[in-house]
Formats: structure tokens, C-alpha cells, sequence
């Protein structure tokens, strides 16, 4: 029995040796850098300052092609997120045109923006996109920073530790990681690398051919910043990526915060619980 | 057990009056407050609490769900992601739902494995077992209905390739797909019935569940030893002694738990989710959840579809049938020294396959997932009827009383566990 035991362990070990080489050679998995956000983590915490930039740059840059019609006027103006004041929030979405109605007469008729709508549509609808932007479609980017993550890039021994190491630092940035690491990826393409038309080259995205030009083209001072922050490309990428975070999960922060209490409260619970079962088995032998 | 009498005591006129008439608080006395129960249980004991815990919350959070999704195509994302932005709470009660299908799993992962390691499913628990596979079997499938709802990509192409599953069937295969998706592909109508079959399930599973305790307060529970209590000292009563440690059980889940809800909230699920279900785009990688990953290892591993599926379903199947296909005389694998290597060896099969069933089905993935769904099968087929004929089992002892007073050395000064026994009907 001992023996086919033996045989059978080596039988396991060759191929695990083999499950390693595999994964070595299909390495076209791209490595997306972490970064640290002030919001990373179970402490983390916006930066209203950044998310009041990244959404300047999400308006004079990112608006001319993607909507983000999940975010409403009022979320700009809530707690957990970027928290412009009321007023300036109003005026904005006063100054947007929104189609309401049907009136008495059944027409549909045009009136100032309120609170409560969301931010404004571009397109009618995938078609019209698509036509405008020659047959690619710039994605809503409400649901970006949840909608795109980072890998893992290990060996299969090495992968249920990533994993536990995630779980126990609260790793969930990887959507802002991925975004940041596209919009600062627009690089020129190594030699011999055929790039289709239309196409733009880009380090971090898969397959390395993205249809979205370079939106920072320009380059540093595109956008100008009110407050201090040098206005560069690297700045905007952190800056909207971390507002587009926030847009995928306006909750965070209050998810975080009620999450420690509820923590807190449990271990504490569990505790008592403990010493109660304690006193109440030593009345016998186990 | 069986056996066992209810000692209820109807103390108001309100009590006397109704226990002759429905004797429901006697049943309930009997069952869940002073039903002896092993005394060396040990907190995988607690799991069973814990996934009637989960349930309920399951059920609960459902229910609120349901009060704000709406099961349409055009609609169903859009629902989701108000609740998580524009209901009160609604990020909470999302989370927990999402979160809870997965911690339903780990916990009844726990519960099998630890089912597997002490023999439970021996006479005279194989119908306590059977019912058992039959809470998996609809956990599964009210799981697999569930992710769909949210109409993401991965619901979609999740319920696109399970439900393909069934064409491998000859000659009825397709229509019987045609029947499940109402029309010739995942659509609108399929969303609308896999929201009324998930909203079904939940109370199927606790009808299962209640008649898995019904089993198992027939039989009485299986301990670490595998040895039937034969003594009133072989037991304590159920309150306060295995409810105070089910307690403590309970309470360290939940900290599990409300970790991956408010920290980790989307990390058991795929990002692609968050992208709405777009017939016309494939996504990259079409995964399960974690949960279905070791059996779409096995699915894949097979050349054949039909193969594949018929694989795949027996990987559950054969679970009904361990009762009659281990040999042994010992429930315990801590009394089976040959075997104790093989349960461990199984476990990595299962997690190996779960792995595997992560990656893409090529190159040398899919040999590896061959070689564990090989072992996955021979496990019960050949090394459970072969070990329990071979094996030479470690000396047990004569009762649990033994087991739990022996390695306490001889302190004198101690109750003996008559004494014991008594001091805890006294409580």
C-alpha cells in the first residue's frame, strides 16, 4: 500500500512541476501596478479634493464621449463623495438642458436641469454612438471602476496566499488600478508591432490595441487645476480614476465605516459568547 | 434519539390548555432543549446552526430584494444598481444576499467535509446523508438561478452555457433547452422564470432542511468518535450545553461574514458582472462562481460534451451513493490511519479542481483536471470500498465518556460522568 502511496506522490509533483512551466510560458497576462489611494484599504477615506478634480476632468475630458448616467446631480453634492456645495451643484445642473414631459398639450418640452436628474445623455443610443466614433463604443464609465479588475499574476502555489493577503487587506482598488494604468499606458508601439487602423497603442490594455485615442494628448496643463495640484497627466489619470471609483460605489465610505462597528460589535459578541460557553461547560468534563 | 421523551412541563393554564391541543411547544422542548446530544462534539458541529442561520438570512434579504428588482431585461441591471446606490441600505442588503450565497457554500463545504471525515453518512444516517445531497443538489441550482438575475455578463453567459448543458441529451436535448429558456435563446422569458424558480427554491430548501433535522433527530448525531452514545453520561442536554457552543460558532461565522460584506464586498464575485448583459459580446473567460468551479473542472476535463455533462452530475450523484460504497466497520477517519491519507488527498483533489476550473480549459490545465476528476471518481469507487476492506483501524475506545475522560488523565477530584450526567440535568 506504502508503495503505490510513494509512486502516486511523485505522480503529483511531476505535474505540478509542469502546471508551473505552463503558467511561465502563457505569461500574456498583463501585470497591472497597485497604487495607493487615500481611499485604499479599511481605513481609507476620500479625498474630496481629488474627486472634486477628477470630475473636472471627467467634464472637460472624459464627457465629450462617455456618459455616466448612474451618477445624478445630487451625488455630487452627498456625503461620501466629492461634496461640492449644494449651490454650485445647482447651477450646474440648471445650466444642462433636460428634456421633460409630455405637458397638458402632450408635448415634450426642454427645462433646466434639477438635483435629481442624472448627469446628461450624449447619445441616443449604442447606434448613434457607434456611428459617431467609427463603429467603437465609448462604454457609460459609472460602472467602470467595478467593472474592470486586476489579476493576479503567480504560480498556482503561490496564488491561496495573493488570495488570503487580498481578503485581509481589503483589496478592492483593482478597478481605479486598471484605469489608471490605461489612461498613463498610452506609449509608442514596439518595433514590428502592427497596430490595425483606428487603433491606438496602449501597454496596459489587453491585446495592447484600444480604439480610445489618448484622451491626455495634449499633455500636461490640458486640464487646469484650481487648486494647487501641478496640472499633469499623471495627476489626471490618479484623479478621475479615483472619482470614477468613487461613481462605482458612492456607498463606500459609509460601508467601511458602519463595517467596523459591525466588526467590532461581532468580535466583542463573540467573546462573551465564549466565556458564557466556558462557565456553562466546566459544569462538565469534555 | 428516538427514544427520547420530552420532558415538558406545561407551567401556565395558556400551556396546559394548548399542549393538549397542538403539543408544539412538548415537540420543541423535546427536540432543541433538553435532546441529549454527544458531549465531545466539536465546533464543525456548530455548522449545521450556522447554514439554517444563513438560510433564514438568505431568505430575508431575498424577500427585501425582491420588493425593489425588477426581472426584465431592459430593467433588471438598472434595478441592482439602485439598490445599491438609491434604496436605503440597499448596499447592505445586496451585499449580504451576494456575499451570503457564498458563505452558504464555505459553511456547507465545511459541513460535507466534515460529514465525510467522521463517517456520517453510515447506517443509520444514509437517509440523514441523502437528504443532505438533496439540499446541495437545490442549493446549487437556486445559486445558479440566483447569479443570473442581475443580468450582468456573467449571469448571462453563465446561463447561457449551464442551461447548453442539457442539449447534450440525445435526440430531446434540444428541446428540452428550448423549453427551459422559453424560445431559442437566454432572453427575457428565461429572466422572468429563473426570478420565480429562484424565489421558489428557498422554501423547497428549508422544506429539505427541516426533514434533514426530522433525519437527524431520529438517528441522533454522529460525534468525533463515530461511536453511538450508549449512556445518559455519553450526552448532555442540547440547551444550554451544545447552544452555548453553537453560539460561539455562529458569532465567529458572522465576523467572516461582515468581513467580505463590507470589505470585501465584490471579491467573490467577477468584475465582468458589473458589465450588462450584451448577447453579442462573448466575455474572455466565462467562469463560474467559485462555488461550481471544481465541478466545471470535471465538466471540461471530459473530450465529450455529453461526457462532460454526464461527469459533472455524477460528481454530485455519487454522493448518495458513499453510504454503501465505504466498507469500513468505523465511522471515524481518527480511528483510520490508511484512509486518513486518502480524505486529505481528497480534499486537495477538490481544491486542485477548483483551480483548475478557474483557468482556461488548455494545454496542460486540462490534463491536470483530468488526472484529479480521474482520482475525484476513484476515491469513492475504488479507495473507499478498498481501504475499508484493508485497513487495520487504530483502537477505539468503549464510549464517548471514555474517550472525552480518559486523555484527562485520572484527576481524582473530578465528577466521574455519572456525575457529570447528573449535575447536567440539574443545570
Amino acid at each position: 500500500m506504502f508503495k503505490i502511496h510513494k509512486s502516486l506522490g511523485a505522480m503529483v509533483a511531476a505535474g505540478l512541476l509542469a502546471v508551473t512551466a505552463q503558467a511561465a510560458s502563457a505569461a500574456e497576462a498583463i501585470k497591472i501596478e497597485r497604487q495607493s489611494w487615500p481611499f485604499s484599504g479599511f481605513f481609507g477615506t476620500f479625498d474630496k479634493a481629488q474627486l472634486q478634480r477628477g470630475f473636472q476632468v471627467y467634464q472637460e475630458v472624459c464627457s465629450s464621449c462617455h456618459e455616466l448616467r448612474r451618477i445624478s446631480y445630487r451625488n455630487l453634492a452627498q456625503p461620501g463623495g466629492p461634496e461640492f456645495p449644494e449651490d454650485a451643484v445647482k447651477a450646474l445642473a440648471a445650466s444642462a438642458q433636460v428634456e421633460d414631459g409630455p405637458d397638458d398639450t402632450g408635448a415634450m418640452f426642454k427645462r433646466p436641469g434639477l438635483l435629481s436628474d442624472p448627469l446628461p445623455k450624449i447619445y441616443a443610443n449604442e447606434k448613434e454612438a457607434r456611428s459617431i466614433h467609427n463603429g467603437a463604443y465609448p462604454p457609460d464609465l459609472s460602472l467602470m471602476a467595478r467593472a474592470r479588475n486586476t489579476e493576479n499574476v503567480a504560480p498556482w502555489y503561490i496564488h491561496p496566499f495573493l488570495m488570503l493577503r487580498d481578503i485581509l487587506v481589503g483589496y478592492q482598488e483593482g478597478g481605479a488600478d486598471y484605469i489608471y494604468a490605461i489612461l498613463t499606458g498610452y506609449k509608442e508601439p514596439p518595433e514590428g508591432f502592427e497596430l490595425m487602423e483606428g487603433m491606438h497603442y496602449n501597454a496596459a490594455f489587453p491585446g495592447h490595441q484600444i480604439a480610445m485615442a489618448n484622451p491626455f494628448a495634449a499633455g500636461d496643463g490640458q486640464v487646469q487645476y484650481q487648486d494647487g495640484t501641478p496640472s499633469t497627466v499623471e495627476n489626471y489619470a490618479r484623479d478621475v480614476a479615483a472619482f470614477l471609483y468613487w461613481t462605482s460605489d458612492p456607498k463606500v465610505e459609509e460601508r467601511k465605516r458602519i463595517g467596523w462597528v459591525v466588526i467590532l460589535y461581532l468580535i466583542v459578541t463573540s467573546v462573551l459568547l465564549y466565556i458564557a460557553k466556558k462557565r456553562i461547560w466546566s459544569r462538565v468534563e469534555h | 434519539m428516538a427514544t427520547h421523551q420530552s420532558t415538558y412541563e406545561p407551567k401556565s393554564g395558556f400551556e396546559k390548555w394548548l399542549d393538549e391541543r397542538l403539543p408544539i411547544m412538548r415537540m420543541m422542548h423535546g427536540q432543541f432543549i433538553d435532546y441529549p446530544t454527544p458531549r465531545n462534539l466539536n465546533y464543525l458541529w456548530t455548522f449545521g446552526g450556522i447554514l439554517t442561520a444563513v438560510l433564514a438570512l438568505q431568505i430575508l434579504t431575498g424577500v427585501v430584494l425582491a420588493m425593489h428588482y425588477i426581472p426584465s431585461v431592459n430593467e433588471a441591471f438598472d434595478s441592482v444598481e439602485r439598490i445599491r446606490r438609491d434604496v436605503n441600505y440597499g448596499w447592505l442588503i445586496r451585499n449580504m444576499h451576494a456575499v451570503g450565497a457564498s458563505m452558504f457554500f464555505l459553511a456547507v463545504y465545511v459541513h460535507i467535509f466534515r460529514g465525510l471525515y467522521y463517517g456520517s453518512y453510515k447506517a443509520p444516517r444514509e437517509v440523514l446523508w441523502i437528504i443532505g445531497v438533496l439540499i446541495y443538489l437545490v442549493m446549487m441550482a437556486t445559486a445558479f438561478l440566483g447569479y443570473t438575475l442581475p443580468w450582468g455578463q456573467m449571469s448571462f453567459w453563465g446561463a447561457t452555457v449551464i442551461t447548453n448543458f442539457f442539449s447534450a441529451i440525445p435526440l430531446v436535448g434540444q428541446s428540452i433547452v428550448e423549453w427551459l429558456w422559453g424560445g431559442y435563446a437566454v432572453s427575457g422569458v428565461t429572466l422572468n422564470r429563473f426570478f420565480s424558480l429562484h424565489y421558489l427554491l428557498p422554501f423547497v430548501l428549508a422544506g429539505l432542511v427541516v426533514l434533514h433535522i426530522w433525519a437527524l433527530h431520529v438517528s441522533g448525531q454522529n460525534n468525533p468518535t463515530g461511536i453511538e452514545p450508549q449512556t445518559k453520561a455519553d450526552t448532555v442536554p442540547m440547551s444550554p450545553y451544545a447552544v452555548a457552543k453553537d453560539a460561539v460558532g455562529m458569532a465567529v461565522f458572522a465576523i467572516l461574514f461582515a468581513w467580505f460584506v463590507f470589505f470585501v464586498p465584490d471579491y467573490l464575485g467577477h468584475a465582468d458582472n458589473y458589465n450588462e448583459a450584451n448577447p453579442l459580446v462573448t466575455p474572455p473567460h466565462i467562469v463560474p462562481e467559485w462555488y461550481f468551479l471544481p465541478f466545471y473542472a470535471i465538466l471540461r476535463a471530459i473530450p465529450s460534451k455529453l461526457g462532460g455533462v454526464i461527469a459533472m452530475f455524477g460528481a454530485i450523484i455519487i454522493l448518495v451513493f458513499i453510504p454503501w460504497l465505504d466498507t469500513s466497520r468505523v465511522r471515524s477517519t481518527k480511528y483510520r490511519p490508511l484512509y486518513r491519507w486518502f480524505f486529505w488527498l481528497f480534499v486537495f483533489t477538490c481544491l486542485a479542481l477548483g483551480y483548475l476550473g478557474s483557468k482556461p480549459a488548455e494545454g496542460v490545465y486540462v490534463t491536470w483536471a483530468r488526472v484529479f476528476t480521474f482520482y475525484y471518481f476513484a476515491h469513492f469507487l475504488i479507495v473507499m470500498p478498498i481501504i475499508g476492506i484493508i485497513e487495520t483501524p487504530k483502537p477505539m475506545p468503549r464510549s464517548i465518556s471514555e474517550a472525552v475522560l480518559g486523555k484527562k488523565g485520572n484527576s481524582g477530584a473530578r465528577v466521574s460522568p455519572a456525575g457529570a450526567a447528573a449535575a447536567a440535568e440539574k443545570r
